[in-house]
């Protein structure tokens, strides 16, 4: 190993100035390893200007998502394309719709079910895993292997049969997505779990009495929380990739509102008659979102994992 | 190894069971039955004919039936918009379409993706690694309904070379476009395990040893190297296969290919619950089976598994 006698010197001269080194904390520590890493850095401002689209798009919008643009319907292959003097920034859907607002509608609710499942998921599973990973013995084994049993049956068509049989409304996406986003997360909470248990912090919450319910909320899932940050992070993605999936079968969400995935499948459908904007808008903001949020992920295990450095 | 297989059969066995009891208790909650018209038919005759067809026997008895049809007469019943067709015959239609370009886009998808994998690895920070590595990022974000509409526009709209969709039996020009929107994103993912586990083992004690003594760089490779390094992309061939079968519903209802993927969404979308549930049941079927296989290969390739 090489020393650098340069440092060392100066650490001596500190040293021997009696100069304080200014501790880090683990969360300082992995804030200056994330901004360190500039694909992570730029897909978070990407991500925040997608995020402050969908918010204040509808303010800049000229048109409402819902109202028909009469002087262009029948004419939009030559009169639909995007323009800033009719105020159609995105161009027009295949029913004269401004396409801009429909986007910005459209990030709304796919950013909405990514994260209003990711949260499921985190709720859920954390605690599903804590649990069995703290009873441990029979418990565990029951629970796991009925996480098992789920993740082995091909949810998705599972899920339209959902979305059919109970009508294909946002809330029943939200409940057929949620019933199937925790497994994987209860499995990466319950083996954090397991070698939690055994620490000096546990023992002694054990050994003064403390009931195992509240150990688990108190004492365990508190230290699972980076390792559950990380892993939401790359499960909104693959929350957003399964309702727009579902929605570009049009078997999710239904007019008058949208998402990327119905959006993309509009555009899909009318690209032959040259009307691209269609297809090219919602793709662009599916594949920015979906690439920032992976960098994101990554950028915050790296930070997070010390194991790597 | 055989109490390890028989364990893996009594996992697999109840699975399947839920996975049928569920959709099933699902289709019968469902509003409205199978005899439900707009032209109400009088009670009485309604009575005869859900007798006939046993509808009016307690949920559990209907259950058996409806398990013990499929297990001694791979029967799943008839479908419930289709008069003259039962849900095996759509199934026999459409399977066979949907197992030919599955099965291809699950060869290249290991094929291309190992191949490009090991390539990577082997020739680490070359140009052929950032290439492997540029793809593999780039197709995270390119799901099979971001890739067909893609391709078609290329390949069909600009180029005018290949069809974009339509089945024609089967002909080759049929194929690619799908076969390469399908397995696009598992090549990916492939090459991406196979570059890293491949790095990893390239980094073990037992390679260096090889490399000391003196091994030809081939036999180091195909006979050391690539059994552990394929180990970890072995158990993702599950879960691989398990979302392509759930991705050809997305390549059967773009490509229009007649495949199995497209009477489920159109039955999806006509209520028609039998027809849903017989192919929901298969595809459950087929995915255990795929699991049970992996494992038990996995078990037999990997000598450090307890069982």
């Amino acid at each position: 190993m090489m020393v650098d006698v340069q440092k060392m010197e100066q650490f001596a001269e500190n040293l021997a100035a009696q100069e304080e080194v200014q501790g880090r904390s683990l969360f300082a520590d992995a804030r200056r390893r994330f901004f360190k890493n500039k694909a992570a850095v730029v897909s978070l401002i990407v991500l925040c200007c997608v995020f402050a689209f969908s918010m204040f798009g509808h303010m800049i919008a000229v048109w409402p998502n819902d109202e028909m643009d009469w002087g262009i319907l029948g004419q939009i292959a030559e009169l639909g394309a995007p323009s800033i003097e009719n105020g159609h920034y995105f161009g027009v859907d295949e029913l004269g719709r401004d396409l801009f607002a429909r986007v910005v509608q459209g990030t709304q609710i796919s950013l909405m079910v990514g994260i209003v499942g990711a949260l499921i998921a985190v709720i859920v599973g954390t605690l599903y895993g804590a649990i069995a990973g703290y009873t441990g013995g029979k418990v565990d084994n029951v629970m796991m292997r009925i996480v098992d049993i789920l993740q082995s049956i091909p949810y998705m068509f599972v899920l339209i049969l959902l979305l059919v049989v109970f009508g294909r409304s946002i809330f029943m996406l939200f409940v057929g997505i949620g019933l199937i986003s925790w497994l994987d997360m209860s499995r990466i909470a319950r083996g954090q779990t397991l070698t939690l248990k055994n620490k000096e912090f546990v023992e002694a919450a054990m050994a003064t009495g403390v009931k195992p319910l509240t150990i688990i909320l108190r004492h365990i899932v508190p230290n699972l929380l980076g390792v559950v940050v990380v892993y939401s992070t790359l499960l909104v993605p693959q929350m957003i990739l399964t309702e727009s999936f579902i929605s570009f079968l049009g078997l999710g969400v239904q007019e008058p509102n949208t998402s990327w995935g119905a959006l993309i499948a509009e555009g899909a459908g009318t690209m032959q008659y040259g009307t691209l904007w269609q297809l090219a808008f919602p793709m662009f903001f599916f594949i920015i979102s979906l690439f920032s949020f992976f960098f994101i992920g990554d950028g915050l295990r790296d930070a997070l994992d010390p194991k790597d450095q | 190894m055989l109490s390890y297989i028989l364990r893996r059969v009594a996992i697999a066995i109840p699975t399947l069971l839920l996975l049928t009891i569920i959709s099933f208790l699902l289709m019968h909650a469902a509003p409205g039955g199978p005899f439900t018209s707009e032209r109400a038919l009088p009670p009485a005759v309604l009575a005869n004919i859900e007798a006939k067809y046993g509808l009016n026997n307690p949920i559990y008895v209907q259950i058996i039936n409806y398990i013990g049809g499929i297990i001694t007469d791979f029967d799943f019943g008839p479908s419930f918009k289709y008069k003259d067709r039962s849900v095996n015959d759509i199934i026999a239609n459409g399977f066979p379409v949907t197992l030919t370009y599955g099965f291809l886009s699950f060869a290249v998808a290991v094929l291309v993706g190992g191949a490009l994998g090991i390539a990577a690895a082997l020739k680490q920070n070359s140009w052929l690694d950032y290439f492997a590595v540029g793809v593999s990022i780039g197709a995270q974000v390119l799901p099979n309904f971001v890739m067909a509409p893609i391709l078609v526009l290329v390949f069909t709209l600009w180029l005018g070379w290949l069809p974009g969709g339509g089945w024609n039996d089967g002909q080759w020009n049929h194929l690619i476009l799908p076969v390469i929107a399908l397995s696009t994103s598992y090549m990916a993912s492939i090459a991406r395990l196979t570059r890293s586990s491949m790095l990893e083992v390239l980094h073990t004690n037992f390679i260096r040893t090889a490399m000391a003594k003196g091994l030809p760089y081939r036999v180091i490779i195909f006979k050391h190297a690539l059994k552990p390094a394929l180990l970890p992309v072995m158990s993702y061939l599950g879960p691989a296969f398990v979302s392509m079968i759930t991705g050809s519903v997305i390549i059967d209802m773009y490509f229009s290919t007649g495949g199995i993927g497209q009477f489920y969404v159109n039955s999806a979308l006509n209520r028609d619950y039998a027809v849903m549930m017989g192919i929901t049941i298969l595809i459950g079927g087929l995915t255990i089976l795929f699991n049970l296989i992996v494992d038990i290969l996995y078990a037999w390739v990997d000598p450090k598994i307890r069982y």
